[in-house]
Protein backbone atom coordinates (compact mmCIF):
# COMPACT_ATOMS: atom_id res chain seq x y z
CA UNK A 1 0.00 0.00 0.00
CA UNK A 2 1.26 3.34 -0.74
CA UNK A 3 0.08 4.86 2.51
CA UNK A 4 1.99 2.39 4.42
CA UNK A 5 5.26 3.15 2.42
CA UNK A 6 4.96 6.88 3.26
CA UNK A 7 4.04 6.15 6.94
CA UNK A 8 7.39 4.01 6.75
CA UNK A 9 9.36 6.69 5.09
CA UNK A 10 8.66 9.38 7.22
CA UNK A 11 9.49 7.14 10.56
CA UNK A 12 12.80 6.92 8.88
CA UNK A 13 12.65 10.74 8.14
CA UNK A 14 12.01 11.51 11.84
CA UNK A 15 14.72 8.75 12.99
CA UNK A 16 17.36 10.73 10.87
CA UNK A 17 16.56 14.46 12.07
CA UNK A 18 16.48 14.07 15.54
CA UNK A 19 19.57 12.27 15.35
CA UNK A 20 21.47 14.49 14.16
CA UNK A 21 19.34 18.01 16.48
CA UNK A 22 19.96 15.80 19.68
CA UNK A 23 23.82 16.54 18.80
CA UNK A 24 23.23 20.02 20.21
CA UNK A 25 21.84 19.38 23.45
CA UNK A 26 22.59 23.16 24.91
CA UNK A 27 20.80 24.72 21.73
CA UNK A 28 17.82 22.64 22.60
CA UNK A 29 17.78 24.39 26.22
CA UNK A 30 18.62 27.67 24.87
CA UNK A 31 15.58 27.38 22.00
CA UNK A 32 13.71 26.44 25.13
CA UNK A 33 14.22 29.66 27.63
CA UNK A 34 13.98 31.48 24.21
CA UNK A 35 10.63 29.96 23.89
CA UNK A 36 9.42 31.06 26.98
CA UNK A 37 10.89 34.91 26.62
CA UNK A 38 9.18 35.55 23.49
CA UNK A 39 6.13 34.35 25.24
CA UNK A 40 6.14 36.51 28.23
CA UNK A 41 7.03 39.26 25.95
CA UNK A 42 4.27 39.02 23.68
CA UNK A 43 1.78 39.27 26.81
CA UNK A 44 3.52 41.60 28.11
CA UNK A 45 3.27 43.79 25.31
CA UNK A 46 -0.68 42.93 25.12
CA UNK A 47 -0.99 44.01 28.52
CA UNK A 48 0.51 47.51 27.79
CA UNK A 49 -2.21 47.61 25.06
CA UNK A 50 -4.89 46.74 27.86
CA UNK A 51 -3.07 48.90 30.52
CA UNK A 52 -6.00 51.27 30.16
CA UNK A 53 -8.49 50.07 27.79
CA UNK A 54 -11.03 46.91 28.69
CA UNK A 55 -10.68 45.81 24.63
CA UNK A 56 -9.11 46.28 21.58
CA UNK A 57 -11.19 45.41 18.42
CA UNK A 58 -13.84 43.74 20.67
CA UNK A 59 -11.47 41.48 21.93
CA UNK A 60 -10.63 41.27 25.77
CA UNK A 61 -7.36 40.86 27.74
CA UNK A 62 -8.80 37.01 28.65
CA UNK A 63 -10.05 36.58 25.04
CA UNK A 64 -6.74 38.26 23.16
CA UNK A 65 -4.51 35.48 25.15
CA UNK A 66 -6.68 32.96 23.27
CA UNK A 67 -5.03 34.20 20.44
CA UNK A 68 -1.77 34.28 21.64
CA UNK A 69 -1.96 30.78 22.91
CA UNK A 70 -3.54 29.40 18.76
CA UNK A 71 -0.20 31.68 16.96
CA UNK A 72 2.02 30.27 19.55
CA UNK A 73 0.98 26.62 18.75
CA UNK A 74 1.02 27.43 14.96
CA UNK A 75 4.92 28.86 15.43
CA UNK A 76 6.01 26.17 17.01
CA UNK A 77 4.59 23.98 14.49
CA UNK A 78 6.22 26.63 11.52
CA UNK A 79 9.54 25.84 13.61
CA UNK A 80 9.34 22.43 13.74
CA UNK A 81 8.57 21.37 10.37
CA UNK A 82 7.91 24.27 7.63
CA UNK A 83 10.74 26.43 8.63
CA UNK A 84 14.04 23.69 8.35
CA UNK A 85 12.48 22.05 5.08
CA UNK A 86 11.45 24.94 3.45
CA UNK A 87 14.36 27.05 4.17
CA UNK A 88 16.17 23.66 2.53
CA UNK A 89 14.66 23.96 -0.94
CA UNK A 90 16.65 27.54 -1.82
CA UNK A 91 19.36 25.29 -0.89
CA UNK A 92 18.72 22.27 -2.98
CA UNK A 93 17.67 24.78 -5.96
CA UNK A 94 21.00 26.75 -6.16
CA UNK A 95 23.57 23.96 -5.26
CA UNK A 96 20.96 21.45 -7.66
CA UNK A 97 20.37 18.92 -5.23
CA UNK A 98 17.11 18.98 -6.31
CA UNK A 99 17.97 16.54 -9.15
CA UNK A 100 18.63 13.71 -5.95
CA UNK A 101 14.92 14.24 -4.46
CA UNK A 102 13.44 14.16 -8.22
CA UNK A 103 15.05 10.83 -9.24
CA UNK A 104 13.72 9.32 -5.71
CA UNK A 105 10.80 6.84 -6.10
CA UNK A 106 8.56 9.15 -3.64
CA UNK A 107 6.51 12.15 -4.00
CA UNK A 108 9.27 15.20 -4.38
CA UNK A 109 6.63 17.75 -2.42
CA UNK A 110 6.22 14.92 0.37
CA UNK A 111 10.41 14.79 0.43
CA UNK A 112 11.27 18.17 0.91
CA UNK A 113 8.39 19.09 3.37
CA UNK A 114 8.74 16.42 5.99
CA UNK A 115 12.35 15.25 5.38
CA UNK A 116 13.54 17.88 8.74
CA UNK A 117 12.38 18.51 11.96
CA UNK A 118 13.34 20.55 14.43
CA UNK A 119 12.78 19.43 18.21
CA UNK A 120 12.83 23.37 20.00
CA UNK A 121 9.98 23.92 18.04
CA UNK A 122 7.89 21.42 20.41
CA UNK A 123 8.14 23.13 23.48
CA UNK A 124 6.68 26.27 21.82
CA UNK A 125 3.81 24.17 21.02
CA UNK A 126 3.71 22.69 24.48
CA UNK A 127 3.50 26.12 25.56
CA UNK A 128 0.98 27.10 23.18
CA UNK A 129 -1.22 24.43 24.46
CA UNK A 130 -0.42 25.49 28.18
CA UNK A 131 -1.58 29.19 27.69
CA UNK A 132 -5.06 27.29 25.74
CA UNK A 133 -5.48 25.26 28.85
CA UNK A 134 -5.57 28.40 30.90
CA UNK A 135 -7.67 30.51 28.63
CA UNK A 136 -10.11 27.73 28.92
CA UNK A 137 -10.07 28.13 32.36
CA UNK A 138 -10.58 31.65 32.97
CA UNK A 139 -12.86 32.10 30.27
CA UNK A 140 -15.27 29.32 31.24
CA UNK A 141 -15.75 27.14 28.17
CA UNK A 142 -17.53 24.64 28.17
CA UNK A 143 -16.31 21.42 27.29
CA UNK A 144 -18.31 19.01 24.60
CA UNK A 145 -17.30 17.21 21.57
CA UNK A 146 -18.31 19.72 19.34
CA UNK A 147 -15.93 22.24 20.65
CA UNK A 148 -13.55 19.57 20.06
CA UNK A 149 -14.29 18.98 16.94
CA UNK A 150 -14.46 22.55 15.65
CA UNK A 151 -11.47 23.73 17.19
CA UNK A 152 -9.51 20.54 15.21
CA UNK A 153 -11.19 21.38 12.11
CA UNK A 154 -10.20 25.22 12.20
CA UNK A 155 -6.67 24.25 13.76
CA UNK A 156 -6.41 21.58 11.11
CA UNK A 157 -7.04 24.03 8.47
CA UNK A 158 -5.02 26.80 9.25
CA UNK A 159 -1.85 24.29 9.87
CA UNK A 160 -3.16 23.82 5.75
CA UNK A 161 -3.17 27.10 5.02
CA UNK A 162 0.36 28.06 6.36
CA UNK A 163 1.89 25.70 5.42
CA UNK A 164 0.77 26.69 1.74
CA UNK A 165 2.09 30.15 1.83
CA UNK A 166 5.60 28.59 3.30
CA UNK A 167 5.47 25.94 0.41
CA UNK A 168 4.40 28.60 -2.47
CA UNK A 169 7.19 31.24 -1.53
CA UNK A 170 9.51 28.54 -1.23
CA UNK A 171 8.80 26.98 -4.76
CA UNK A 172 9.38 30.51 -6.10
CA UNK A 173 13.03 29.97 -5.76
CA UNK A 174 12.94 27.91 -8.93
CA UNK A 175 12.40 31.06 -10.94
CA UNK A 176 13.93 33.78 -8.71
CA UNK A 177 16.96 31.19 -7.45
CA UNK A 178 17.47 33.78 -3.79
CA UNK A 179 13.95 33.64 -2.14
CA UNK A 180 15.22 33.35 1.32
CA UNK A 181 14.33 36.55 2.15
CA UNK A 182 11.15 36.57 0.95
CA UNK A 183 10.37 33.70 3.89
CA UNK A 184 11.40 36.61 6.03
CA UNK A 185 9.20 39.50 4.56
CA UNK A 186 6.34 36.10 5.54
CA UNK A 187 7.36 36.24 8.97
CA UNK A 188 6.83 40.04 9.83
CA UNK A 189 3.68 39.85 8.21
CA UNK A 190 2.85 36.67 10.01
CA UNK A 191 3.90 38.54 13.15
CA UNK A 192 0.06 40.17 12.56
CA UNK A 193 -1.42 36.99 13.86
CA UNK A 194 -0.56 37.99 17.42
CA UNK A 195 -3.23 40.50 17.30
CA UNK A 196 -7.12 40.11 16.65
CA UNK A 197 -8.45 41.20 13.23
CA UNK A 198 -10.32 43.76 14.30
CA UNK A 199 -7.62 45.88 15.76
CA UNK A 200 -6.73 46.77 12.45
CA UNK A 201 -7.82 49.33 10.24
CA UNK A 202 -10.28 48.71 7.45
CA UNK A 203 -8.12 48.69 4.81
CA UNK A 204 -5.22 46.53 6.48
CA UNK A 205 -8.02 43.76 7.32
CA UNK A 206 -9.04 43.74 3.84
CA UNK A 207 -5.63 43.07 3.07
CA UNK A 208 -5.04 40.74 5.49
CA UNK A 209 -7.62 38.54 4.76
CA UNK A 210 -7.42 38.46 0.76
CA UNK A 211 -3.77 38.59 -0.32
CA UNK A 212 -2.00 37.06 2.66
CA UNK A 213 -5.36 35.66 5.07
CA UNK A 214 -3.63 36.11 8.39
CA UNK A 215 -7.16 36.55 9.65
CA UNK A 216 -8.34 32.39 8.56
CA UNK A 217 -4.76 31.35 10.46
CA UNK A 218 -5.74 32.81 14.11
CA UNK A 219 -8.77 34.85 14.24
CA UNK A 220 -11.37 32.49 12.89
CA UNK A 221 -9.88 29.10 15.25
CA UNK A 222 -9.83 31.46 18.19
CA UNK A 223 -13.40 32.30 17.99
CA UNK A 224 -14.73 28.83 17.86
CA UNK A 225 -12.24 28.44 21.06
CA UNK A 226 -14.28 31.00 22.36
CA UNK A 227 -17.90 29.70 21.02
CA UNK A 228 -18.74 33.15 19.04
CA UNK A 229 -17.74 31.96 15.69
CA UNK A 230 -20.54 31.63 12.93
CA UNK A 231 -20.75 28.41 10.92
CA UNK A 232 -20.34 30.10 7.32
CA UNK A 233 -16.96 31.46 8.83
CA UNK A 234 -15.98 27.97 9.31
CA UNK A 235 -16.61 26.47 6.14
CA UNK A 236 -15.16 29.32 4.04
CA UNK A 237 -11.88 28.26 5.84
CA UNK A 238 -12.57 24.38 5.36
CA UNK A 239 -12.89 25.82 1.37
CA UNK A 240 -10.09 28.29 2.03
CA UNK A 241 -7.90 25.92 3.33
CA UNK A 242 -8.68 23.16 0.47
CA UNK A 243 -8.20 25.76 -2.40
CA UNK A 244 -4.70 26.83 -1.23
CA UNK A 245 -3.47 23.18 -0.66
CA UNK A 246 -4.31 22.67 -4.37
CA UNK A 247 -3.13 25.60 -5.66
CA UNK A 248 0.48 25.28 -3.68
CA UNK A 249 0.05 20.94 -5.09
CA UNK A 250 -0.48 22.68 -8.88
CA UNK A 251 1.95 25.53 -8.47
CA UNK A 252 4.46 23.04 -7.21
CA UNK A 253 4.24 20.82 -10.86
CA UNK A 254 3.81 23.91 -12.44
CA UNK A 255 7.03 25.02 -11.23
CA UNK A 256 9.04 21.90 -11.75
CA UNK A 257 8.72 21.94 -15.28
CA UNK A 258 11.01 25.18 -15.35
CA UNK A 259 13.56 23.69 -13.34
CA UNK A 260 16.75 23.35 -15.37
CA UNK A 261 19.49 21.94 -12.83
CA UNK A 262 22.58 23.88 -11.71
CA UNK A 263 25.30 24.24 -14.47
CA UNK A 264 23.46 22.99 -16.89
CA UNK B 1 51.44 57.24 8.63
CA UNK B 2 49.31 54.87 10.51
CA UNK B 3 45.72 57.27 10.00
CA UNK B 4 46.80 57.13 6.44
CA UNK B 5 46.89 53.52 6.25
CA UNK B 6 43.81 52.77 8.46
CA UNK B 7 42.08 55.17 5.83
CA UNK B 8 43.26 53.28 2.83
CA UNK B 9 42.01 50.00 4.32
CA UNK B 10 38.57 51.03 5.14
CA UNK B 11 38.06 52.90 2.11
CA UNK B 12 38.99 49.59 0.01
CA UNK B 13 36.84 47.30 1.86
CA UNK B 14 34.07 49.76 1.97
CA UNK B 15 34.01 49.86 -2.05
CA UNK B 16 34.42 46.28 -2.16
CA UNK B 17 31.49 45.47 0.36
CA UNK B 18 29.29 47.75 -1.34
CA UNK B 19 30.19 46.74 -4.97
CA UNK B 20 28.97 43.15 -3.60
CA UNK B 21 25.88 44.67 -1.91
CA UNK B 22 24.72 46.33 -5.00
CA UNK B 23 24.87 42.72 -6.16
CA UNK B 24 22.08 41.80 -3.91
CA UNK B 25 19.80 44.72 -4.71
CA UNK B 26 16.56 42.70 -4.61
CA UNK B 27 17.05 40.68 -1.37
CA UNK B 28 18.12 44.10 0.53
CA UNK B 29 14.77 45.52 -1.16
CA UNK B 30 13.03 42.38 0.90
CA UNK B 31 15.11 42.99 4.09
CA UNK B 32 13.97 46.70 3.93
CA UNK B 33 10.22 45.68 3.79
CA UNK B 34 10.73 42.58 6.39
CA UNK B 35 11.17 45.34 8.80
CA UNK B 36 7.78 46.83 8.38
CA UNK B 37 6.49 45.84 11.79
CA UNK B 38 6.56 48.96 13.50
CA UNK B 39 3.69 50.15 10.80
CA UNK B 40 1.33 47.51 12.01
CA UNK B 41 1.78 48.63 15.39
CA UNK B 42 1.35 51.84 14.77
CA UNK B 43 -2.02 50.74 13.04
CA UNK B 44 -2.95 48.71 16.06
CA UNK B 45 -2.53 51.80 18.35
CA UNK B 46 -4.39 54.41 16.54
CA UNK B 47 -7.00 52.59 15.51
CA UNK B 48 -8.05 51.81 19.17
CA UNK B 49 -7.04 55.05 20.42
CA UNK B 50 -4.33 53.44 22.96
CA UNK B 51 -2.29 56.08 23.05
CA UNK B 52 -4.75 58.64 24.47
CA UNK B 53 -3.96 57.35 28.07
CA UNK B 54 -0.19 58.09 27.25
CA UNK B 55 -0.45 61.56 26.15
CA UNK B 56 1.10 61.35 22.10
CA UNK B 57 -0.94 62.40 19.61
CA UNK B 58 -1.36 60.26 17.09
CA UNK B 59 0.63 62.78 14.55
CA UNK B 60 3.58 62.28 17.04
CA UNK B 61 2.63 59.03 17.50
CA UNK B 62 2.95 58.39 13.69
CA UNK B 63 6.47 60.02 12.99
CA UNK B 64 7.50 57.78 16.85
CA UNK B 65 7.18 54.34 14.78
CA UNK B 66 8.16 55.82 11.20
CA UNK B 67 11.15 57.35 12.99
CA UNK B 68 11.59 53.36 14.79
CA UNK B 69 11.90 51.75 11.54
CA UNK B 70 14.04 54.36 10.19
CA UNK B 71 16.51 54.01 13.38
CA UNK B 72 16.07 50.04 12.83
CA UNK B 73 16.86 49.84 9.38
CA UNK B 74 20.04 51.31 9.97
CA UNK B 75 20.74 49.53 13.16
CA UNK B 76 20.32 45.82 12.01
CA UNK B 77 23.58 43.81 12.95
CA UNK B 78 24.05 39.97 11.64
CA UNK B 79 27.30 40.00 12.17
CA UNK B 80 26.90 36.73 14.29
CA UNK B 81 25.55 34.31 11.50
CA UNK B 82 28.11 35.86 8.68
CA UNK B 83 30.98 35.10 11.36
CA UNK B 84 28.90 31.41 12.54
CA UNK B 85 29.00 30.86 8.76
CA UNK B 86 32.37 31.49 8.28
CA UNK B 87 33.95 29.73 11.01
CA UNK B 88 32.00 26.52 10.72
CA UNK B 89 33.35 26.91 6.69
CA UNK B 90 37.04 27.13 8.03
CA UNK B 91 36.88 31.05 6.55
CA UNK B 92 38.03 32.41 9.56
CA UNK B 93 41.31 30.85 9.26
CA UNK B 94 43.13 32.83 6.32
CA UNK B 95 41.38 36.52 7.45
CA UNK B 96 43.37 35.63 10.59
CA UNK B 97 46.59 35.74 9.23
CA UNK B 98 45.63 38.93 7.32
CA UNK B 99 46.91 42.36 9.41
CA UNK B 100 43.33 43.00 10.12
CA UNK B 101 40.72 42.39 12.67
CA UNK B 102 38.49 40.13 10.58
CA UNK B 103 35.63 42.71 12.36
CA UNK B 104 36.73 45.14 10.11
CA UNK B 105 35.70 43.14 7.10
CA UNK B 106 31.96 42.36 8.91
CA UNK B 107 31.83 46.58 9.94
CA UNK B 108 32.76 47.82 6.46
CA UNK B 109 29.62 45.16 5.12
CA UNK B 110 27.17 46.75 7.40
CA UNK B 111 27.90 49.89 6.53
CA UNK B 112 28.16 48.94 2.61
CA UNK B 113 24.49 46.93 3.24
CA UNK B 114 22.95 50.44 5.09
CA UNK B 115 23.86 52.79 1.89
CA UNK B 116 22.41 50.04 -0.42
CA UNK B 117 19.17 50.23 1.73
CA UNK B 118 18.97 54.13 2.20
CA UNK B 119 16.82 54.21 -0.97
CA UNK B 120 14.86 51.16 -0.32
CA UNK B 121 14.02 52.71 3.14
CA UNK B 122 13.38 56.02 1.68
CA UNK B 123 10.56 54.35 -0.65
CA UNK B 124 8.90 52.88 2.21
CA UNK B 125 8.90 55.98 3.52
CA UNK B 126 7.37 57.68 0.64
CA UNK B 127 4.24 55.25 0.65
CA UNK B 128 3.59 55.48 4.71
CA UNK B 129 3.06 59.53 3.84
CA UNK B 130 1.01 58.71 0.43
CA UNK B 131 -1.26 56.85 3.37
CA UNK B 132 -0.60 59.52 6.40
CA UNK B 133 -0.16 62.46 4.64
CA UNK B 134 -0.72 64.45 8.23
CA UNK B 135 2.05 63.09 9.32
CA UNK B 136 4.61 64.58 7.14
CA UNK B 137 7.47 66.81 9.00
CA UNK B 138 10.33 68.28 8.31
CA UNK B 139 12.46 67.58 11.60
CA UNK B 140 15.59 70.46 12.41
CA UNK B 141 18.65 70.31 11.06
CA UNK B 142 19.78 70.19 15.16
CA UNK B 143 17.62 67.11 16.00
CA UNK B 144 18.18 65.42 12.29
CA UNK B 145 21.72 65.50 13.59
CA UNK B 146 21.87 64.59 17.06
CA UNK B 147 19.53 61.61 15.51
CA UNK B 148 21.59 60.05 12.87
CA UNK B 149 24.69 60.35 16.00
CA UNK B 150 22.65 58.20 18.19
CA UNK B 151 21.58 55.75 15.67
CA UNK B 152 24.87 55.28 14.44
CA UNK B 153 26.09 54.48 18.51
CA UNK B 154 22.60 52.29 18.67
CA UNK B 155 24.40 50.26 15.65
CA UNK B 156 27.50 50.31 17.48
CA UNK B 157 26.32 48.91 20.51
CA UNK B 158 24.49 46.17 18.48
CA UNK B 159 27.19 45.25 16.92
CA UNK B 160 29.58 45.37 19.66
CA UNK B 161 27.29 42.78 21.73
CA UNK B 162 26.59 40.46 18.79
CA UNK B 163 30.56 40.40 17.88
CA UNK B 164 31.20 39.53 21.61
CA UNK B 165 28.34 36.32 21.10
CA UNK B 166 29.95 35.60 17.29
CA UNK B 167 33.18 35.60 19.44
CA UNK B 168 31.73 32.80 21.78
CA UNK B 169 31.79 30.32 18.14
CA UNK B 170 35.26 29.79 19.26
CA UNK B 171 33.89 27.76 21.75
CA UNK B 172 30.42 26.40 20.84
CA UNK B 173 29.65 25.86 17.37
CA UNK B 174 26.12 27.66 17.43
CA UNK B 175 26.45 30.83 18.45
CA UNK B 176 23.63 32.15 16.63
CA UNK B 177 20.38 30.54 19.48
CA UNK B 178 22.13 33.20 21.87
CA UNK B 179 21.52 35.28 19.65
CA UNK B 180 17.97 34.96 19.04
CA UNK B 181 17.68 34.45 22.87
CA UNK B 182 19.21 37.88 23.00
CA UNK B 183 17.09 39.10 20.33
CA UNK B 184 13.35 38.14 22.21
CA UNK B 185 14.27 41.29 24.96
CA UNK B 186 15.52 43.45 22.23
CA UNK B 187 12.30 43.32 19.97
CA UNK B 188 10.25 43.59 22.84
CA UNK B 189 11.88 46.56 25.34
CA UNK B 190 13.74 48.25 22.62
CA UNK B 191 10.52 50.68 21.76
CA UNK B 192 10.10 49.10 17.97
CA UNK B 193 6.37 47.57 18.90
CA UNK B 194 5.54 49.99 21.59
CA UNK B 195 7.06 53.61 22.68
CA UNK B 196 9.22 52.96 26.26
CA UNK B 197 7.22 55.58 27.95
CA UNK B 198 3.81 53.43 27.61
CA UNK B 199 5.44 50.71 29.81
CA UNK B 200 3.83 49.80 32.80
CA UNK B 201 5.89 52.23 35.87
CA UNK B 202 7.39 48.58 36.96
CA UNK B 203 9.25 48.17 34.42
CA UNK B 204 10.19 51.96 33.61
CA UNK B 205 11.42 51.77 36.83
CA UNK B 206 14.75 49.93 35.40
CA UNK B 207 14.09 49.62 31.65
CA UNK B 208 16.59 52.60 31.46
CA UNK B 209 19.62 51.46 33.19
CA UNK B 210 19.59 48.83 30.09
CA UNK B 211 20.87 49.05 27.31
CA UNK B 212 17.58 48.49 25.30
CA UNK B 213 16.02 51.73 25.10
CA UNK B 214 18.87 53.56 23.77
CA UNK B 215 18.63 51.27 20.66
CA UNK B 216 15.29 52.59 19.40
CA UNK B 217 13.29 54.42 21.51
CA UNK B 218 16.01 57.12 22.23
CA UNK B 219 16.79 58.05 18.64
CA UNK B 220 13.16 57.46 17.28
CA UNK B 221 12.31 60.28 19.91
CA UNK B 222 15.32 62.20 18.88
CA UNK B 223 14.23 61.99 15.34
CA UNK B 224 10.92 62.33 15.67
CA UNK B 225 11.13 65.62 18.15
CA UNK B 226 9.41 63.82 20.86
CA UNK B 227 9.98 64.98 24.35
CA UNK B 228 13.23 63.24 25.89
CA UNK B 229 16.46 63.69 28.11
CA UNK B 230 18.96 63.86 25.06
CA UNK B 231 21.97 64.04 27.30
CA UNK B 232 21.60 61.64 29.52
CA UNK B 233 20.55 59.00 26.32
CA UNK B 234 24.07 60.16 24.83
CA UNK B 235 25.73 59.23 28.44
CA UNK B 236 23.94 56.00 28.77
CA UNK B 237 24.88 54.90 25.09
CA UNK B 238 28.59 55.96 25.38
CA UNK B 239 29.00 54.18 29.12
CA UNK B 240 27.71 51.03 26.84
CA UNK B 241 30.18 50.97 24.39
CA UNK B 242 32.89 51.47 26.61
CA UNK B 243 31.59 49.03 28.72
CA UNK B 244 31.19 46.61 25.64
CA UNK B 245 34.41 47.13 24.02
CA UNK B 246 37.17 45.91 26.55
CA UNK B 247 35.08 42.71 26.75
CA UNK B 248 35.06 42.38 23.19
CA UNK B 249 38.61 42.86 22.80
CA UNK B 250 39.49 40.26 25.79
CA UNK B 251 36.98 37.61 24.32
CA UNK B 252 38.38 38.09 20.95
CA UNK B 253 42.47 37.67 22.43
CA UNK B 254 41.22 34.57 24.39
CA UNK B 255 39.24 33.01 21.41
CA UNK B 256 41.62 33.58 18.77
CA UNK B 257 44.49 31.45 21.69
CA UNK B 258 41.68 29.01 21.54
CA UNK B 259 40.83 28.87 18.04
CA UNK B 260 41.26 25.38 16.35
CA UNK B 261 40.84 25.44 12.50
CA UNK B 262 38.30 23.03 11.04
CA UNK B 263 39.95 19.36 9.87
CA UNK B 264 43.40 20.48 11.72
Amino acid sequence: MNFKKYLKVYKKFLHTSLASELEYKTNILIDLITAILSLIGSIFLLSIFFQNNTSIGGWGFEQSLIIQGIYTVLNGITNTWFNPNLTEIVKHIREGTLDFVLLKPIDSQFFISLKKIAPSGFLEIILGFCLLIYCIKINQINLNLTFFTLCLITIICSICILYSIWFFISTTTIWFIKTWNATEVLRSFLYIGRFPLNSFSFSLRVFFSVFIPIAFITTIPSEVFLGISQLWKILLEVIVALVFLLTSRKFWLFALKFYSSASS
Amino acid sequence: MVSNLIKNKISTLLKVQYSTMMEYRVEIALWAISGIIPFFMLNIWTNNNLNESINISNIMLSRYFLCAFFVRQFSVVWVVFSFEEDSLLGKVSPYLIQPLNPFFRYFAQHLAEQITRFPFALVIAFFFFIFNPESIWIPNLGSLFLGIISTFLSFLIQFLIQSIIACLCFWTEKASSIERLLFIPTLFLSGLLAPVVSFPEYVKSWIYLTPFPYLIDFPANLLSGNPINVIGGFIMQILWIILFFPLFRKIWTTGTKKYTAMGS
